[in-house]
């Protein structure tokens, strides 16, 4: 299955949304936080961006969503410090709420990295006043 | 003994904790009032976690790199991480570092910023002190000076461009958000950048 890793610079919205997603797509088990700093305060780390992709992987490739600026830095940053890992890892273009639900909804329906991606980046354009 | 490398990594880390109130001061202007802060608890774990007698200058900076990744929590982290991990691929393996390398190294690091943070000179942002230090830098090299005397146009080139900092509107991070309003500021990042620089000139001044 498709692992996920949620990116912000809070640890509390990471759990928030792991909440959410625990709740939409109760079976999938690889989907892990990286939320602020190892002390939980208010930043982002690469390193610990990097140690949740290894957790959430099991062969089927990780999607990360990330909030905004150094979230995506730092996303980006452990991409590349997983270059010599054999993961298939990127990150979605996508709101962090949205995409990850999208994403958590279409990897434990059995979708491939692809699919799942597409999802999530589909929540980019869902209109919330019509 | 520890390194020469560790030393002025040292020296680095001293500065920038020195300055903590200072740039944090010019972040709480146009940005989120964290840069001096994150930095100094960054180099503060670059003071304790870095080896100091590793001898590799390739390995010291991947590890100081990798030390900020983790400890410095904003922007600053991936992006001055970056930079000193870059800067690490071009001296691997080497114990000295020529005034070549050094050249080679701040291209490298500039080059993993502007990847890092998709900017460009003219942006507000560390990048108008670093590339006029290094074109500074390369022009002096390349006409025989040696490594202080480039060093000495290139800090003089970043403080330039701390100032030319205050004339334009940020278009990059946080600062962005005020748009015509960060005109008038000096850019955090640049300053640090520049402060950065100073160190090595004055390590190499000896």
């Amino acid at each position: 299955m498709v692992g996920l890793v949620i990116v912000s610079h809070s640890y509390k919205i990471a759990e928030g949304i792991k909440d959410l997603t625990d709740q939409i797509a109760a079976a999938h088990k690889g989907i892990v936080c990286a939320g602020g700093m190892e002390d939980k305060s208010i930043g982002t780390d690469a390193t610990r961006i990097m140690e949740a992709v290894k957790k959430a992987d099991d062969g089927d490739g990780v999607v990360l969503l990330a909030d905004l600026g150094s979230g995506v830095m730092s996303a980006e940053t452990a991409i590349e410090l997983l270059e010599d890992e054999n993961i298939d890892v990127r990150l979605a273009d996508a709101p962090i709420v949205e995409g990850a639900i999208a994403a958590a909804v279409s990897a434990v329906c059995g979708s491939g990295i692809d699919e799942v991606i597409k999802q999530a980046e589909a929540t980019r354009t869902v209109k919330k006043v019509v | 003994m520890s390194t020469r490398i560790y030393d002025c990594l040292k020296c680095i880390g001293e500065k920038i904790i020195e300055n903590k109130d200072f740039l944090t001061d010019l972040d709480r202007e146009i940005g989120d009032a964290d840069h001096g802060v994150n930095m100094a608890r960054g180099f503060q774990a670059v003071i304790e976690k870095v080896s100091q007698d590793e001898a590799d200058i390739g390995a010291v900076l991947k590890k100081t790199g990798m030390t900020l990744l983790s400890t410095v929590g904003g922007a600053s982290g991936p992006l001055y991480g970056t930079a000193y991990m870059e800067a690490a691929k071009v001296v691997a393996g080497k114990q000295e570092m020529s005034a070549e390398d050094f050249k080679l190294c701040l291209q490298a690091a500039i080059a993993g910023i502007q990847k890092r943070g998709k900017a460009e000179k003219g942006e507000k942002t560390m990048l108008d002190s670093l590339i006029p230090a290094l074109e500074a830098y390369t022009d002096r090299i390349d006409a025989g000076a040696g490594m202080a005397e480039a060093l000495d146009a290139a800090c003089k080139a970043a403080n330039e461009g701390i100032e030319f900092t205050k004339t334009i509107a940020a278009t990059k991070g946080r600062a962005s958000y005020l748009g015509e309003r960060s005109i008038g500021h000096q850019d955090p990042g640049a300053t640090s950048a520049t402060l950065t620089l100073e160190v090595i000139r004055d390590f190499i001044k000896g």
